[in-house]
């Protein structure tokens, strides 16, 4: 039955029905709506779970970790300063390989301080060894939060879900909430098989020289490439259950002859998918959802980039002195092609700034140019800046 | 079941085998002369098997668990320096949501307690974890090779507050962390020494019975760190006891409710002079004195403050508390 429902509310609600039995969290807008209806859960006695209201994001990692460590499942939640805040905890808790699941509703960096959406927060953290799935819509942020645990649980690896601030957030939209009974029929209950039980006595988080480290990091960065075909199997699995897909790895839209693939993360593939039908005129155009960014699918990615002329990446992750954060390992999983497409990057949307539908007809028109656009930021309007910042 | 037996029985025979349960054993690699270690064992001694740790980065961590082995027998967890208490929290939490009642345990040094993991801590207080913390005071940085913390006694030298021309040492004074602490109205909040091993026991138990956060600070010589011989370090530690620099107290929900009276409190200089890190304290320099007066009035203040002067020989203090006689009374 399909309901109209926040993003937030939606969250709270598809994480209750996992369980969760620990739930530590410090309020960052725009997460705070989704901590606030477990909380509301929590309070009606519809969800038996410890909620910790701790004093910091940076403990509200750890409280999680704690949690996972000592055999419950938990949840947090943040975005942007409070990402970077718990980012230490971040990097340990993959490390320690806790399989936590987090959402991180996407809200720019400051300073300049914004409390909008852009996407610098969760690849900030990218490289910390958690898998990173985005999602596009509300219901796919509900699906994905289930298939979450199960990922996380299966591969002993921290699954970030990421939903973008507001525009997914703080939005109403019809969807459907999985029955307890589908949940239930699709996540066992947790089992951690390093549990810090004091019959089985563990030692966990060791120092480890440098003999070790390197199989350490290996084994990590194994577990990530193999979770790939555990983060397909979850979707694919509760396509069983319920019908939707959210994409797997990364999802195609768009007819097979198309020549130019637009690629994007979040939420801005609904808008591209709307502009298309808005502008049938500028002929066929795959679009890309890439939807795990961490693995980076790099053979799926390759496989639907055959035999494209060019791609464009649309982003909201500004790496300042380089460029585009995404842009860079598209076009580096690209160069392996032998007619490799070009590949054109552009940041949009930073801080929140509206990402209207003709975007589209000016992202086609920019690649029409004898080279390919390296990095560009699109929408910047240089007379607000003084002559030396243009 | 039957795993639940099979895992019994290492444990039962443990119990039969050994004096006292040991969760931290013996074999790790901390310097001659330790007191965190010394420390350590007898937290974990009091405390028996039923219990889980997080433990903050620091030489704990680095001298019990050099991959692949480690020493000890109760799960343990490292995660980062700054995050034994919320560890702690969490591991509380998901043991109260499981239904079990293990005691947690939350390790760190002065470094990861009272500075970089200090909202952690006061955090972890502040909402009311049946969780023990435990620091192990060894007054300075000593994992990253002797630099000042906020723990550092005034005056003492570290990498980081040497002294020279200009300075005598740390410039500030030891933070009062007990007090700090206790403020947070928690039920249990003591200080200890390793020099008092039977008090140390006691106070662990005490906190053991209580449903709610307990913190005990115990003072740890560092042997490499305060310029003392290894086989000193227990005298070292019962001298900064007796001449008041470190007092032995409890305080229950922010109040007094207990102190180690001190039978006749010794000059600081009794304490200070068998250290490498007081040296420059008793050279011939005019600062010198001024900073020995300094020190002394600090120790008195805390004999006034907590009134440690016994009024009578007492076995209970500090030079009986940890002696066994005879149809005598223990300490503990």
């Amino acid at each position: 039955m399909l309901q109209a429902l926040e993003g937030s509310q939606a969250i709270a609600q598809a994480v209750a029905l996992c369980r969760p039995q620990v739930v530590a969290a410090y309020p960052i807008t725009p997460q705070t709506h989704i901590v606030e209806g477990l909380a509301r859960l929590i309070a009606d006695g519809k969800l038996q779970c410890e909620l910790v209201s701790v004093e910091s994001e940076f403990s509200a990692a750890s409280v999680a970790l704690g949690a996972v460590a000592a055999g419950s499942r938990a949840y947090t939640a943040s975005a942007s300063q409070g990402i970077l805040l718990m980012s230490e905890v971040l990097y340990n808790i993959a490390g320690l390989r806790v399989p936590l699941v987090m959402t991180c509703a996407n809200r720019a960096v400051s300073a300049p301080l914004s409390i909008w959406n852009d996407q610098q927060d969760s690849m900030a953290v990218r490289d910390a060894g958690w898998i990173q799935l985005y999602c596009a819509d509300n219901q796919e942020a509900v699906d994905t939060t289930v298939q979450a645990y199960r990922i996380a649980e299966r591969t002993e690896l921290p699954v970030m879900v990421c939903v973008d601030g507001f525009t997914l957030t703080h939005t109403l939209e019809p969807l459907e909430i999985p029955s307890q009974d589908q949940v239930d029929a699709f996540l066992p209950p947790f089992h951690f098989a390093r549990t810090l039980d004091p019959l089985h006595p563990i030692s966990s988080g060791t120092l480890v020289s440098p003999e070790y480290y390197t199989e350490a990091r290996h084994a990590h960065h194994q577990a990530l490439l193999r979770a790939k075909d555990e983060i397909v199997a979850a979707d694919s699995d509760w396509a069983v259950l319920t019908g939707r897909v959210s994409g797997g790895l990364l999802e195609v839209d768009g007819p097979d002859d198309a020549r130019v693939a637009i690629l994007t993360l979040g939420s801005v593939f609904g808008t591209l998918l709307d502009a298309r039908e808005e502008y049938p005129q500028l002929g066929s155009v795959k679009l890309i959802k890439l939807r795990a960014f961490r693995p980076f699918p790099i053979e799926a990615l390759q496989q639907v980039c055959m035999g494209l002329s060019d791609v464009i990446v649309l982003e909201r992750a500004l790496s300042p002195g380089s460029g585009g954060i995404v842009g860079a390992e598209v076009r580096a999983a690209l160069t392996e092609l032998s007619a490799a497409p070009q590949v054109h990057n552009f940041a949009v949307g930073l801080g929140g700034r509206d990402v209207p539908l003709d975007i589209y007809p000016r992202l086609l028109a920019a690649i029409r140019s004898a080279s390919p656009v390296r990095f560009a930021i699109l929408d910047v309007e240089l007379d607000k800046l003084t002559v030396e910042d243009r | 079941m039957s795993d639940l037996a099979e895992t019994l029985m290492p444990i039962a025979e443990l119990r039969r085998n050994q004096p006292r349960f040991r969760g931290l054993e013996a074999g790790h690699l901390a310097c001659l002369g330790c007191g965190q270690a010394l420390a350590a064992r007898l937290v974990t001694e009091a405390a028996g098997p039923d219990v889980v740790v997080a433990n903050a980065t620091g030489c704990l961590e680095v001298f019990t668990t050099a991959w692949p082995q480690s020493a000890w027998r109760v799960p343990w967890l490292h995660s980062l320096f700054e995050n034994a208490a919320a560890v702690a929290s969490g591991m509380e939490a998901a043991l109260r949501a499981q239904g079990k009642s293990s005691k947690v345990f939350a390790f760190g040094g002065d470094g990861g307690t009272f500075d970089i993991g200090f909202q952690a801590l006061s955090g972890m207080l502040e909402r009311g974890h049946n969780v023990l913390y435990v620091c192990f005071d060894n007054e300075a940085y000593m994992n990253t090779g002797v630099q000042r913390s906020s723990s550092t006694p005034h005056a003492a030298m570290t990498t980081t507050s040497p002294p020279g021309k200009a300075r005598m040492g740390k410039r500030h004074l030891k933070k009062d962390i007990i007090s700090i602490i206790a403020a947070h109205n928690i039920p249990y909040a003591a200080t200890a020494s390793v020099a008092y091993p039977s008090d140390i026991r006691k106070k662990v138990r005490r906190a053991l019975e209580i449903d709610g956060p307990a913190f005990i600070n115990i003072h740890s010589p560092c042997p490499l760190g305060w310029g003392h011989d290894g086989s000193l370090s227990i005298e070292v530690a019962r001298l900064a006891v007796e001449c008041g620099l470190f007092p032995i107290i409890e305080l229950e929900r922010g109040a007094l409710t207990g102190t180690m009276p001190l039978r006749a409190p010794r000059p600081v200089t009794d304490y200070l002079k068998p250290q490498q890190r007081f040296a420059h304290l008793f050279q011939n320099d005019p600062r010198a004195k001024e900073e020995l007066e300094h020190l002394q009035a600090l120790a008195d203040h805390n004999i006034e403050t907590y009134g440690l002067r016994g009024e009578r020989p007492d076995p209970l203090d500090s030079a009986g508390a940890d002696t066994v006689r005879r149809g005598g009374v223990r300490w503990a």
